[in-house]
Formats: C-alpha cells, structure tokens, sequence
C-alpha cells in the first residue's frame, strides 16, 4: 500500500513536471466553458440548469481521458524504463493501482476547477442541487472508468498514439452501446444487457440526480475489471 | 550467492537461454561475455526477475526467482543496459523515489543519497534535470540508483556502452571498488573490461556457455594456439631442416624471407619455448634478431569459441 502512494506520488508529480498538466487543465477547461455557454446557448436558453453541462463532459472525456493516460505505460516501454521499475522490489497491483491513482487524482482536480461553473450558475437561479451532486460523482465515476481502459491500452504498447486510439474507441464503443439511438436499431431482447453494459446508460439515470448502488457498483467494477486486465497484462511480459 | 540451474528461456521460436548453469559465490565478479545477441541480457533480466524463466530455476541469496520474487529483488541493485531513466526528473527527485520505494527512510535515506552522489561523482549535477544530462552522468545516475540500498548482489548489463574512455575508466575503477564487498554480475562484449574488472568469466554463445573460468585459466585452455616469432640471420635452406628437427616443435611456417633474413611463426608443445629456441641458435651459431612469444589474448579464445565449435571446459 505504501509502494503504491510512493508511485501515486511520482506519477502525479511527473504530471506536473512537465507542460502537459497545464496545457491539458487549460484546454479542457476553456472547451467545456465555450462548449457549454456558446454552443449550447446557455444564454439564450435562460435556465439555471446544468444538465446541458453533464451531457458534454462525457463526450470530452472520450477524448481527454485517453490523452491523459496514453503515456502512463507506453512511455516506460519505450524509454526502458520499465526494465528499472518493474525490478524494484514492488508487486505489479502497486505499480498499477498507483499509476491509476495518480491519474485519477489528476482527473478529480481537473472536474473539481469546474466548480466555479455551478456556482455561478446557483446565483443566477435555482439550481437542483441533488442533480449537481449525482452529475459530479457520475463525472468521477465515468472519468475513472475510463482511465481504467486507458491505463489498459497503454500497458499493452510502446506507442502512445495506439495507446490513445485504442481507449478511444473502446471508451466510445462501451459509451454508445447504451445510448437510445444506437439502442433502435438493436432487437428488443438484447436491449437491457446493452444498457447494463453501456457506460453511457449509466452515467444518464445518476446524472438525474439518482444515485443508485447499482451504478455505483457498476463503474467500480469496470474500474476493478480494467485494473485487473493492466495487471495482467503488465505481468505477462514479465515474471510475477 | 546466485544460483543458476538449467536456465531455459524462448522467444517465440527462437531460443536465447539454452539449459545455462552457473554459480556466482559471495563477492565474486563475473563477467558475462559474448557477441551481441548471444543471450547475455535475457540471462540478467531473468536473475533480476524482470521476465520468467521457460525452464529451470535462478536462486539468489537463497531466495527463489519465481516465488520469492519481491525478496530476490531487495537483494539486487539492476543497472539495465543503457541506463534508462525517468528524462522528466531531477537527479535528486529520482535518487529519493528509488530511495522510498527501496524502503530508505528518514536521515538513512538522506545520508545513503549524499553518499551515492559522492561516490558516483554526480556532486555537480544535483539540480539537472535527467533529460539534460549527458550519457556518461546518466550512466553513473543508473549506477547510483543500483547502488542506493546497498544491496548484497549488483547486475550491470553493459555498465560502458556509449560512454567514452576516461568515462569507461572511471566506471571501471568504480566497479572494482564496489567489487570488493559486493557480489557483481556485469555482461559485456568488450574484452578488456572483463580483464580489468572481472575475478571469472563466462563466455556465452548462441545461448549457451562455451567456457568459463578466470581470464589466465582461459588463456592457459588455448596455449595451444600461441605462436612464437622468431628471425634468423641466414638462408631458410640452411635454417629450416634444423628447425624441422627440433622435437619441441610441432608447426612451422615461413612468414617472410628477405635482406638476408627469414622469419618464422613457430607454434610449439612447450608453453615457454624461448629458452629451447635460443639455444638452438646459439648451437648452430644463427644471428638470432627477433624471439618474441605473443600469448593468446582473451580477444582469441573469444573469436574462436563464438565463431567455431564449442570446446567443453
């Protein structure tokens, strides 16, 4: 457990190190504020509601998440890194629940800067306090689902950009597979397994402000699941 | 100390480690050497539990490789070939990450840092980043890192690839020091480092061990390929039946005959043959102008046993 916040540590710091935090913080932040008050005609609508803004941020996680965490492993692949890391006397689910670690504390803070936006909005009208809450925690949850795959896809390559792809694409298929559109053109029966699945049908019933222990339990397992999957996958070129 | 038993190891069809075995005592020094590719760093990645052995089994200070995995790596310090290093830390920040992980805490940590900077050299890098550093401090941030535990068992893949040669001299000297109280793996393909720094060698080839045994004792296994070069003032008509004649000599060959000279390249039974030589020129009252016996360098026996059949040992 201590081995696992040393890493947490140093990968959050290596976050840091470097520009990266600060570019990936500042465009996220200025595309959800445009996104949200121009695209999305905040203004002109004239609600205090931020439903608009829960309906977003998933969309630019799918790209985000997989930029924060393509690097995590590629990079020690590539650089050889891994060689000195995987030789120092720590087990892989240290190693792996740390760089998970890190990166979700990365995520918290970047949702936590959106605060600001609900507040403002609070002192501009009447504001469903219990759906801010269950949107927030359902951002956290999905964020951190999607880190999961993201760590998982980088362990397997050297590549960060095949790293990045491939989160992408599995965060988006596991996203869609519940989202009614898609949901149409499937047979009825196979309906409820894909929303069970879907990432997405998820996020949309605690968004409401309902948080239900099955949705909570739903994204912690996803994230159990993918953490496991890094850590096989990093023990298989590897010994135990 | 290290205990290596029917080492197998398969990459896909190819097979890098062949049924190795070997054992590294308290203290010693082994130099692991062979051509490139010939399977010296998957041996090392294998000690140092890095990737699983396909056969056989590695103990290191009595501790299993695949069982007791996290224990075997408490007792080693793994310097990987070309050093690879985290580009986005500071010296410092890297040396006390290894340093936690490592389970140094408090004033151990600080003091076993200090003293690792000292005796890598690295005083005057404390506040570089490690991407700005140059290959040579790189490799002595590796060396420190390996080091900072004070383990009982140190693997260095290659310690001096890439560096240049007061550098090399420099990681040499400090591995002799080290060498001293510390039981060390180094793998290498230049042969004057195993002859410098090494107290054993090992020659690996194509997978498996082709000879082992301290560098004179690897000498001593092929004294039968030394030459000795002599010169004669004279005529080869004259010379040679006498030569031919000599029972301690067992093949003769004419290098060159000029200016009134010849020289020969003599190969011969006995291991110190200038005596017997001499005073065959001085019976036969021959100006003797060269008697020189070249021994067999380690570079030899290295080209002959990785380029010709295995000799058993």
């Amino acid at each position: 457990m201590q081995n696992t916040l040393i890493i947490a540590g140093k990968e959050f710091r290596s976050y840091f190190g470097s520009a990266i935090a600060y570019i990936f913080l500042v465009v996220f932040l200025v595309l959800t504020s445009v996104l949200f008050f121009e695209l999305q005609k905040f203004f002109v609508v004239g609600q205090a509601t931020m439903r608009d803004f829960f309906g977003l941020v998933p969309v630019l996680f799918l790209f985000f998440i997989p930029a924060v965490s393509m690097r995590m492993w590629a990079e020690e692949r590539k650089m050889g890194t891994l060689e000195t890391l995987m030789t120092l006397p720590v087990r892989s689910w240290e190693v792996v629940t740390g760089k998970f670690l890190a990166s979700f504390l990365f995520l918290v803070m970047t949702i936590a800067l959106t605060l600001p936006l609900p507040i403002i909005i609070a002192s501009l009208g009447n504001l469903d306090t219990g759906a801010i809450i269950g949107g927030y925690l359902g951002l956290i949850l999905l964020g951190g689902s999607y880190l999961a795959i993201g760590l998982w896809t980088s362990s397997m390559t050297e590549n960060q950009i095949v790293a990045f792809i491939g989160s992408f694409v599995i965060c988006l298929v596991l996203f869609l597979v519940g989202v009614d559109i898609v949901l149409t053109s499937l047979p009825r029966w196979i309906i409820p397994f894909m929303k069970g699945l879907s990432l997405g049908s998820h996020f949309s019933s605690i968004e409401r402000g309902v948080i239900d222990s099955r949705d909570i339990i739903y994204y912690l397992s996803v994230i159990g699941f993918f953490l496991f999957l890094n850590v096989r996958s990093v023990e298989s070129s590897r010994g135990k | 100390m290290i205990e290596v038993r029917n080492l197998t190891k398969r990459f896909g069809a190819t097979v890098a480690l062949d049924s190795v075995s070997f054992d590294v005592a308290g203290g010693e020094v082994l130099g692991l050497l062979g051509p490139n590719g010939a399977g010296k760093s998957t041996a090392l990645r294998v000690i140092t539990c890095y990737i699983p052995a396909d056969g056989g089994s590695v103990r290191v200070a009595d501790h299993d490789t695949m069982t007791q995995s996290v224990e075997v790596r408490r007792q080693i310090g793994y310097l990987p070939e070309n050093a690879p290093l985290y580009m986005d830390m500071g010296v410092i920040e890297y040396l006390e990450f290894i340093g936690k992980i490592r389970n140094l805490n408090g004033p151990r940590r600080a003091s076993r840092l200090d003293e690792m900077i000292e005796v890598c050299g690295l005083s005057r890098m404390t506040h570089r980043m490690i991407g700005t550093l140059s290959k040579g401090y790189r490799q002595r941030l590796g060396l420190a890192q390996a080091l900072i535990h004070d383990p009982p068992v140190l693997i260095l893949d290659e310690p001096t690839t890439g560096l240049d040669p007061n550098q090399i001299i420099e990681i040499r000297e400090l591995i002799k020091r080290i060498g001293e109280e510390k039981t060390i793996i180094l793998s290498t393909h230049i042969l004057p480092e195993v002859e410098t720094t090494c107290s054993r060698v090992l020659i690996i080839n194509e997978g498996r061990i082709v000879a082992s045994g301290t560098a004179e004792e690897l000498a001593g296994q092929a004294a039968g390929d030394q030459k000795t070069f002599v010169t004669f003032k004279g005529s080869a008509e004259t010379i040679e039946p006498a030569l031919r004649e000599c029972e301690i000599i067992t093949d003769l060959s004419l290098i060159e005959s000029a200016q009134g000279k010849v020289r020969y390249a003599i190969g011969s039974n006995k291991e110190e043959p200038e005596e017997t030589l001499f005073n065959l020129a001085v019976q036969n009252k021959w100006t003797l102008t060269e008697l020189r016996r070249e021994a067999v360098s380690l570079e030899q026996i290295f080209t002959r046993l990785t380029t010709q059949e295995p000799i058993e040992s």
